[in-house]
């Protein structure tokens, strides 16, 4: 909402300085997006007259003008069409600045001087969007004889400041300067003078020239018209179109300006019919015909629907109620009877036309949120009042106003003791009443209740709560007194949250870095990465509206979004990633629409670069595990699943639970990320290992006796797994081993095709007694036996 | 016999004299005192004299072999000196050559944010709750005092799944979750992901993080309001950092408020990041509104509550003055690393 500041000085006297002003607006409520002041930046444009003007002897498209500035005559070079002898413009004289700190210097067009410049209205700093059209094109040519070698934004009464409110949606009845007006007599004090509705002269009767008929009394509460007679249409007197630039509205002319003039004072949309085109004499307020078209005053013709509420006349639509006004109808040059509608729509309707339409206008805005019916008759007299001010046309006598059920001023009690324990203050009764009338509400208290009656135009105001608001920010929140909540509750983090916790913490101390992507998932992602079409992970939580089709359903998996990131990385030559995401992906999706999808946390995690292998990953995992005391986890070979490298691949399993699975990607698969080295990667599910966790820790004792070691090479057939060997070694050694360690796998020259050799060191312990070399030699001889027996393992020289 | 110890003493101290290595002062040793050393040969034809004069002699060799021990101690330890010099010479390192690194990873700042912000508000006794970010509209909107009309509702705003399922705008239907599951003292902040249907640029992301918090309990008040977030304010912020508290409207609180702090870059001057204004908002909060407060069946009459909102992007941006919300979601490991 843009006010401008001498405006809100018609009805309140503002005597701060604008930064006060501002500052204590926002203190109450009032927030504040922008200050604009026009006529800043502007210096040396002086009021002047075209006596003569002569073509330029070299060019076509200049002229020579001579204009009186008062002081002296100046010749000054345009290009400008519309200048004529005895116009009165704007003058840059040599030396004079324009917005932006445009410097205008004497100087030579075409070899002819120019003293200076005449300037447009945009170069005067308007915005195109408000120049009436009049003033478009060309030199702003002044509306009358201003003394000659005025500044002119002086002349013009044009240093003017717009403040621009931030209007919240709970406050429509400051979508207007008397709302605006009213906030802040509430702040800084002091009566509003409320603005002129009475006419010096009425003639006629209102009720001769129309009728009014409501059939939708559910959409349309009250219909008030009067006419306005004798109209001469023409541009309205500059303090008129002024008020309106400053205020954001383009001036179109008398008429219609003085409706958005009043639309932008109280708040009321206000539309004016040729009442010519009125066929029968009357108004009928009504639905439209499902289907029907309507050919709005912009010129375009729009299909309606059947909830849509028209306002017809004897035989056709004229307008749309509350959006727009009909093409048929409108205000023309010639129109010398008008009809001024102030009426009050419901504001849901409003809203769901002006979407279906994708038509929203400056009415339609203030509807859609709600307007006091009471204020149709009040609008509908400024209206006339302010035309006969003007001079534009003769106002009849009296109003038909249809207005079925009178809106009655709500009353509501409210409790001083709650006002003040809500806001730890303790204000009196007649502090908490003082604070109201500001607001130009009415109280009435008794016991420690007030009973209050806001005005009709605060409809957001029907409880109590309304109200401690209200006293708030009046007394200011500034004013409040800083305290703490008396309760005195322990904070504790839950089991999972203590576990992601601990997960993120080990991982990073071991050397991963913690990413963070998308929720949402581009079904391609799955195809990337060689995903089936069919399958758990293509069951998809769709969205409805999503941005655009990369990003259309919810994620199933993190692992697309990590290969994005990774060959985002790739692609800006980051030679090495070591990197995890810890996110939830959204799974099971019930076709039921009152059913929420299962959300799983789950960790991924992927590296390449130099240095980074299966078993670096794999050693990270491990580590996690031990961290999370989750043991019994084990890497059982995958083959053929179709994301990662056939041989290179394993499922995490835990006592028969899938929680994982990790490998070397498919070369295929980073070629589509344009990754040109090997790329790790794991997926686990997080909600699951959670439930293996055990974080208690108890100690064991430090070892009294010696320890024995025995290191072993064992040649074995390629396709035995060290996981098999080391089941062997556990069952037989039994409970004298403490530790087994691989420390060595070798294939070549000296192992034979198909065969590898693996070395452990075994280390034997009695926790009671000291070893003997005999204990040793037979368990160990009994774990070679095994060893032997069971896969052919050949014991190596070591 | 005397004389010739004599020579042997003489003879032992010239040459430890002009030895110059540890190997010579060990060979010296070894000729000297060793089994088949010079003195131990005098020693061995004392058998040949009298009691008297072997009593004599021997004290004689005795003083002269500590004599020569006591040189040979101090030889040494000169030469392991020596050794030493000699060793940290040879073995001299740049140690303006940089360390081998051991990288240690790093938390995205997102998270890292996220935890200073829970770290705060636990040390002032609040739960974390956690909730889905795949939600009910009732969750999100009409629980929160949402009117069927809200604009935020919009399929323009609000990216949804079904006419009841949405992706949660906020993280405060976690409020609503713990108000329907939990009996006041309630105390709890809610850290998440949220959705809004804004097309990628340098100030939006369809997805952001928040975290909001509810504090219900008996007499809870305006006051205590201010003076929390003014607490977290200066606990997040630095202790020197003023709140001022501006009244706003939100659907789910009454009377509502933005919160701005003195700008922490500048201490209020002016500065980039405040836009020169000497203030950053960095929260909407307000009284809980009573229609909220009854979805979960609280007594108003009894309880009543604050609530709070803050965007976790935004004060990573204002803290690390990070220009592009983007970055975030790039995962650009060169940016993430700064966070070490």
């Amino acid at each position: 909402m843009l006010v401008p500041i001498s405006w809100l000085n018609n009805y309140i006297k503002i005597d701060e300085d604008i930064d006060a002003f501002c500052s204590r607006m926002i203190m109450s409520g009032s927030n504040i997006e922008t200050v604009q002041t026009f006529g800043e930046g502007i210096s040396g444009v002086i009021i002047g007259k075209i006596l003569k003007i002569e073509k330029h002897p070299n060019a076509d498209k200049l002229v020579v003008c001579q204009v009186d500035v008062g002081t002296e005559t100046v010749q000054i070079v345009t290009g400008a069409t519309n200048v004529f002898e005895g116009a009165y413009v704007p003058v840059v004289m040599a030396g004079g600045v324009l917005p932006g700190g445009i410097a205008i210097r004497k100087g030579k067009l075409r070899d002819v001087e120019s003293d200076g410049m005449l300037c447009s209205a945009k170069e005067l700093g308007i915005d195109d969007k408000v120049i009436p059209i009049a003033h478009k094109d060309g030199i702003f040519i002044l509306d009358k004889a201003y003394t000659l070698g005025q500044d002119v934004m002086t002349a013009l009464d044009f240093y003017e400041k717009t403040v621009e409110f931030e209007i919240t949606p709970n406050r429509p009845d400051c979508l207007s300067m008397l709302g605006m007006a009213r906030e802040a007599a509430a702040v800084f004090g002091g009566e509003l003078t409320y603005p002129v509705t009475a006419c010096l002269i009425e003639e006629g009767m209102a009720s001769d020239y129309i009728s009014v008929e409501i059939k939708k009394p559910e959409l349309c509460r009250r219909y008030t018209a009067r006419v306005v007679k004798d109209i001469k249409i023409a541009p309205s007197p500059w303090w008129l179109q002024k008020r309106l630039i400053t205020a954001g509205m383009r001036p179109i002319n008398n008429i219609v300006d003085v409706t958005n003039y009043v639309m932008l004072e109280y708040g009321q949309p206000i539309h004016a019919f040729d009442l010519r085109m009125i066929a029968g004499n009357k108004i009928v307020v009504d639905a439209a015909e499902p289907g029907q078209s309507f050919t709005t005053l912009d010129g375009t013709s729009r299909k309606l629907t059947g909830d849509m509420l028209l306002i017809n006349d004897g035989e056709k639509a004229v307008a749309i109620a509350g959006i727009m006004g009909g093409l048929n109808s409108e205000i023309l040059q010639d129109t010398t009877t008008t009809l001024i509608e102030s009426a009050n729509f419901n504001g849901d309707n409003i809203r769901s036309s002006s979407k279906k339409l994708g038509l929203r206008t400056e009415a339609s805005a203030r509807f859609e949120k709600g307007i006091d019916a009471n204020l149709c008759a009040k609008a509908c007299d400024r209206v006339c009042s302010l035309i006969e001010e003007i001079g534009a046309g003769k106002v009849v006598s009296g109003a038909v106003d249809a207005y079925l059920t009178i809106d009655a001023p709500k009353v509501t009690a409210i409790r001083t003791d709650r006002v003040n324990s809500l806001l730890g203050i303790s204000l009196s009764t007649m502090e908490m009443e003082s604070i109201l009338h500001r607001l130009e509400m009415k109280t009435y208290s008794k016991d420690g209740i007030i009973t209050v009656t806001p005005p009709t135009v605060r409809q957001d105001l029907s409880s109590e709560i309304d109200f401690v608001e209200e006293i708030a920010r009046i007394y200011g929140y500034d004013n409040l007194p800083t305290t703490l909540p008396k309760s005195n509750l322990i904070a504790e983090k839950s089991g999972k949250q203590i576990l992601r916790d601990l997960a993120r913490d080990s991982l990073v101390a071991l050397g991963m870095n913690e990413i963070q992507t998308y929720s949402f998932a581009n079904p391609k992602g799955l195809d990337n990465l060689n995903i089936p079409d069919e399958g758990q992970l293509r069951n998809y939580v769709k969205l409805l509206n999503p941005l655009g089709e990369d990003s259309g359903m919810m994620r199933t998996s993190l692992a697309p979004n990590m290969m994005e990131v990774l060959g985002r990385n790739y692609s800006r030559n980051i030679a090495k990633v070591k990197a995890f995401e810890i996110g939830n992906v959204f799974l099971n999706f019930d076709v039921s629409p009152e059913d929420l999808p299962t959300e799983s946390e789950f960790l991924s995690m992927a590296a390449y670069g130099d240095g980074e292998t299966f078993f670096t990953l794999k050693g990270v995992l491990t580590e996690l595990f031990i961290k999370l005391g989750v043991s019994d986890i084990s890497f059982i070979p995958k083959e053929n699943y179709p994301m990662y490298h056939f041989g290179r691949c394993a499922s995490i399993v835990s006592d028969g639970a899938v929680l994982g699975i990790m490998g070397e990607v498919h070369p295929d698969v980073t070629d589509r990320y344009n990754i040109d080295t090997r790329v790790y990667n794991c997926e686990l599910d997080l909600d699951k290992l959670y439930t293996l966790a055990n974080i208690e820790r108890l100690y064991s004792p430090l070892p009294k006796y010696p320890a024995v070691n025995r290191d072993i090479a064992l040649l074995v057939s390629e396709d035995i797994l060290v996981d098999s060997i080391e089941a062997i070694i556990r069952e037989n050694a039994g409970t004298l081993l403490e530790k087994l360690q691989l420390f060595d796998v070798y294939r070549g020259k000296q192992v034979k095709e198909g065969h590898k050799s693996v070395a452990f060191t075994l280390t034997y312990r009695d926790v009671n007694k000291t070893l003997t070399d005999d204990e040793v030699v037979k368990v160990h001889q009994k774990v070679l036996d095994a060893l032997r027996d069971r896969i052919n393992a050949v014991l190596r020289e070591v | 016999m005397q004389n010739q110890l004599m020579e042997i003493l003489q003879e032992a101290k010239e040459q430890l004299k002009n030895a110059a290595s540890m190997d010579a002062t060990e060979e010296l040793r070894i000729r000297f005192l060793g089994k088949k050393g010079r003195l131990t040969e005098i020693l061995r034809s004392m058998g040949s004299l009298n009691e008297e004069d072997r009593k004599a002699l021997g004290k004689q060799a005795n003083d002269v072999r500590s004599e020569i021990e006591k040189l040979l101690e101090e030889k040494f330890l000169e030469m392991k000196l020596v050794q030493r010099a000699a060793k940290f010479k040879a073995e001299k390192i740049d140690v303006t050559e940089p360390g081998t690194v051991i990288s240690l990873g790093t938390k995205h700042p997102i998270t890292i944010t996220i935890e200073e912000i829970s770290r705060v508000f636990m040390n002032m006794g609040y739960q974390i709750a956690e909730g889905p970010e795949v939600e009910t509209v009732f969750n999100n909107f009409d629980a929160l005092n949402a009117g069927p009309n809200h604009p935020a509702r919009d399929f323009s705003d609000t990216f949804y799944i079904s006419e009841q399922i949405l992706l949660r705008t906020q993280t405060s239907p976690v409020q609503i979750r713990t108000l329907m599951q939990q009996q006041p003292p309630i105390k709890v902040i809610s850290p998440g992901r949220c959705f809004r249907c804004d097309t990628p640029d340098a100030t939006h992301s369809p997805m952001f993080h928040q975290v909001e918090g509810l504090a219900v309990d008996e007499g809870i008040s305006m006051a205590d309001l201010k003076g929390t977030l003014s607490e977290f304010a200066r606990e997040m912020f630095g202790s020197k950092v003023r709140t001022k508290f501006r009244p706003h409207h939100f659907p789910f609180t009454e009377p509502s408020a933005e919160v701005d702090v003195s700008c922490f870059k500048c201490g209020g001057s002016g500065c980039r990041v405040c836009k020169g204004s000497g203030w950053i908002e960095i929260l909407g909060c307000g009284m809980v509104h009573p229609n909220v407060l009854k979805i979960g069946n609280v007594d108003t009459e009894r309880f009543s509550g604050f609530a709070f909102g803050m965007g976790v992007e935004r004060i990573a941006m204002l803290k690390y003055e990070i220009d592009d919300i983007r970055l975030f979601y790039e995962n650009d490991m060169r940016f993430i690393q700064q966070f070490k």
